[in-house]
């Protein structure tokens, strides 16, 4: 069996490594499929449900499906656009997101891809729900008002006998992802710094340290989110 | 009880305000008010967030002013993260700040003076008010509205390069600045391309203060006695008592020139200063304490900087300075339509600072910040276009806002202002029958005068409606009249 696998994004023929996942795949052959939850060299959980595509007709997360061969792969349709704009809407309704004083407003993913996506009213209602801030921890602010729960930090953010730092607490609806009492104190400056690069918003903030970076210099002001992906495409092309 | 007339909104100032006239039975003028009934709670809800997050979040304030709110707001937490009380920063972190407030400085007051006094000079009080806005002011004289959009422009300009946007920008953080001036950016604003070039704007400001000072020669009964009545001043001085508009200690006169507040610290602004409330109104009435709260009231503003500092450090400024303290005597003026005077003066020496400091290498390249001893509490003040801006702060030990006060500028000018109505409204109105679009505006002028920013919203077309309610002795309403 060859190494190697055949496919299609949008009717633009794509190769990849076999077991390579979706994402992945797509990135190296200059496609931007959209991830929230997902986070390069970590597990992939599938859980936001943003890189929405069908495959072969069938809806599935691309970070979680690996290419096969022959695959048909619908990416930037209207259906699957406005789905993944649906989805990033829900996720602004139900937190609190108050980008204009934000220290991640520019290098945030989601109002990146809120951006990208042409976000203007969310069609859902707003819950403007009571959520805490959390500045208990001496290296770290916790704003669970940003937080949309994609357990990047939890995957990724871990001791040196690999326990995750970063645990869900309370159920439901109530659900947060705070310092784990116990190991808060593991929490290196270091790894408070990967932390709050890890979240894709601004949910976990180095404390003391803010809009230290100009706007204009922040990561998507210099190019918008998928454009340095898309980039390789046209060059191929 | 008597009559009560409303005049809502007031059009042309920066937001939202409410006049209302008490009549008693014989239709004379018993009290007027200036009612705010904004409340943007902001104290409130800047707390619990982390320090560092305030001069971001506050300026959301306004937006018009949002550069005051954000330099006042880094100032306090300059203290709190250790970094001085005004005078510990890096030269390149102080001086990109002091650019960015002269920016600010420049294109405020030249959207004040253009935009919303001037169409009440060229015109005066009692024209059509289809006339009398920008637009009618570019109808008549094309080269005064050409030049009040390409100041405006120009300051604007000089906040984005120092603040990253024209309007919110991220630029000051506590103890410093996040950004040097790139040298392309000092080009641009030395002599870039079309307006854009700084001596054009200083020979500009000269213009307007010739208008303005010729209008005076003809029009001296509006400009010396319309609304004028004694207040007290106060702003902050430079140590040597110099104009300026970014640092120095609270100094206050009376209507006489006579030193009430003794040029002190302003972190200790509170032994000093108190806030009343009444309950007609949202804003405050601050006052002297020592004075004590019935005549403790105080103005700021350009014409309060006039009237407290004893000179001008830039020389062309000075002149202008040194002949508006002449015409007054050597005194303190009194004279409310003399604040669009001093806005002149200040908008020329912004444009002289503006150069001196686009020449200075420190804007180019050195430290951006510095940090020493974290404190628990901070104070920053700050002479905004429209007055004192008082900022306080406390912090938890876990860096989160505990305690947050604002004294803005307009809130310094309440009592001033509701003694200027007053004093116009029973010149105009008392024994009138009816209330007419000059008689209204006349009231208006007197509040305009003080540039009050009474909440983010800009009204520069004057094309607000005005609303008029008029109530019986029994609090009836008997009348309500809209104008568009
Ligand atoms: S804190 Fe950030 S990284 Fe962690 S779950 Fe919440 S949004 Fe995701
Ligand atoms: S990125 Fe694939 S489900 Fe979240």
């Amino acid at each position: 069996m060859s190494q190697f696998v055949k496919f299609t994004i949008d009717t633009i023929e794509c190769m990849a490594t076999r077991g390579q996942y979706l994402v992945d795949a797509a990135r190296e052959n200059g496609i931007f499929i959209p991830t929230l939850c997902n986070y390069p060299g970590v597990k992939p959980k599938g859980s936001c449900r943003i890189c929405t595509v069908k495959v072969n007709g069938k809806l599935m997360t691309a970070c979680t499906t690996p290419v096969a061969e022959g695959m048909n792969v619908e990416n930037e349709s209207a259906e699957i656009n406005d789905l993944r704009k649906s989805i990033i809407e829900l996720l602004f309704v139900e937190g609190n997101h108050f980008c204009p004083a934000c220290e991640k407003s520019g290098s945030c993913e989601l109002q990146a891809l809120a951006y990208r996506f042409k976000m203007l009213v969310p069609r859902f209602p707003f819950q403007f729900p009571y959520r805490s801030v959390d500045a208990s921890h001496p290296k770290i602010i916790k704003d669970h008002n940003r937080c949309i729960l994609c357990k990047r930090c939890i995957r990724a953010i871990t001791d040196d006998s690999g326990r995750s730092i970063f645990a869900y607490r309370k159920r439901g609806i109530g659900v947060e992802v705070v310092v784990d009492p116990k190991l808060g104190k593991q929490l290196t400056d270091e790894l408070a710094q990967k932390a709050m690069d890890i979240c894709p918003v601004g949910s976990i903030l180095v404390k003391e340290k803010g809009f230290n970076v100009p706007i204009g210099a922040r990561r998507y002001d210099k190019s918008p989110i998928g454009s340095d992906i898309e980039s390789m495409q046209i060059s191929k092309i | 009880m008597g009559q009560k007339i409303t005049i809502e909104p007031v059009t042309r100032v920066e937001g939202h305000g409410k006049v209302t006239i008490h009549l008693n039975n014989e239709g004379k003028i018993e009290q007027t008010r200036l009612h705010i009934v904004e409340f943007r709670g902001f104290e409130r809800f800047v707390q619990g967030r982390p320090y560092w997050e305030m001069p971001v979040l506050v300026q959301r304030l306004c937006g018009i002013c949002p550069v005051s709110h954000h330099l006042a707001a880094a100032k306090a937490l300059d203290v709190i993260v250790g970094a001085g009380t005004g005078d510990g920063l890096t030269p390149t972190g102080e001086k990109m700040r002091r650019l960015m407030h002269y920016g600010q400085m420049f294109q405020s007051h030249s959207l004040h003076f253009f935009h919303l006094a001037s169409p009440d000079l060229l015109f005066g009080v009692d024209s059509d008010p289809i006339k009398r806005n920008i637009i009618g002011v570019a109808l008549a004289n094309k080269d005064l509205a050409v030049q009040g959009v390409m100041m405006r422009k120009y300051g604007q300009e000089v906040i984005k390069v120092t603040a990253g946007k024209k309007i919110h920008g991220t630029g000051a953080i506590p103890g410093g600045i996040n950004k040097h001036l790139t040298e392309e950016e000092r080009d641009y604003l030395l002599h870039g391309d079309d307006y854009m070039n700084i001596d054009k704007m200083i020979s500009w400001s000269q213009d307007a203060l010739e208008f303005f000072k010729d209008y005076h020669k003809n029009n001296k009964a509006i400009i010396d006695h319309f609304a004028e009545f004694p207040s007290s001043y106060l702003s902050l001085v430079r140590k040597d008592g110099a104009l300026d508009l970014y640092h120095g200690v609270l100094r206050a006169v009376d209507s006489e020139g006579k030193k009430i507040l003794h040029d002190v610290d302003y972190q200790e602004y509170d032994r000093y200063i108190d806030e009343e409330v009444k309950s007609w109104s949202y804003m405050k009435f601050p006052y002297l304490k020592e004075i004590g709260k019935k005549t403790g009231w105080y103005s700021v503003g350009p014409l309060a900087r006039m009237n407290t500092v004893e000179f001008i450090d830039t020389p062309l400024a000075q002149k202008e300075f040194e002949q508006f303290r002449k015409y007054n005597g050597g005194k303190p003026s009194n004279k409310t339509m003399h604040s669009h005077w001093a806005r002149l003066i200040e908008i020329l020496h912004s444009a002289e600072k503006i150069k001196e400091l686009l020449n200075d290498p420190d804007l180019m390249e050195g430290e951006l910040v510095t940090r020493g001893t974290k404190k628990l509490e901070g104070v920053g003040l700050i002479e905004a276009p429209r007055g004192t801006l008082f900022h306080q702060y406390k912090i938890g030990e876990n860096d989160m806002i505990t305690m947050a006060n604002l004294i803005v500028s307009t809130t310094n000018n309440n009592q001033p202002m509701n003694e200027a109505v007053n004093q116009v409204a029973v010149k105009v109105m008392t024994g009138q029958k009816e209330i007419t679009e000059g008689m209204m505006n006349a009231v208006e002028v007197a509040i305009r005068a003080y540039d009050p920013c009474l909440s983010c919203a800009t009204h520069a077309l004057g094309q607000m409606p005005l609303e008029f309610e008029v109530y019986d002795a029994y609090n009836n309403l008997i009348d309500r009249k809209f104008k568009h």
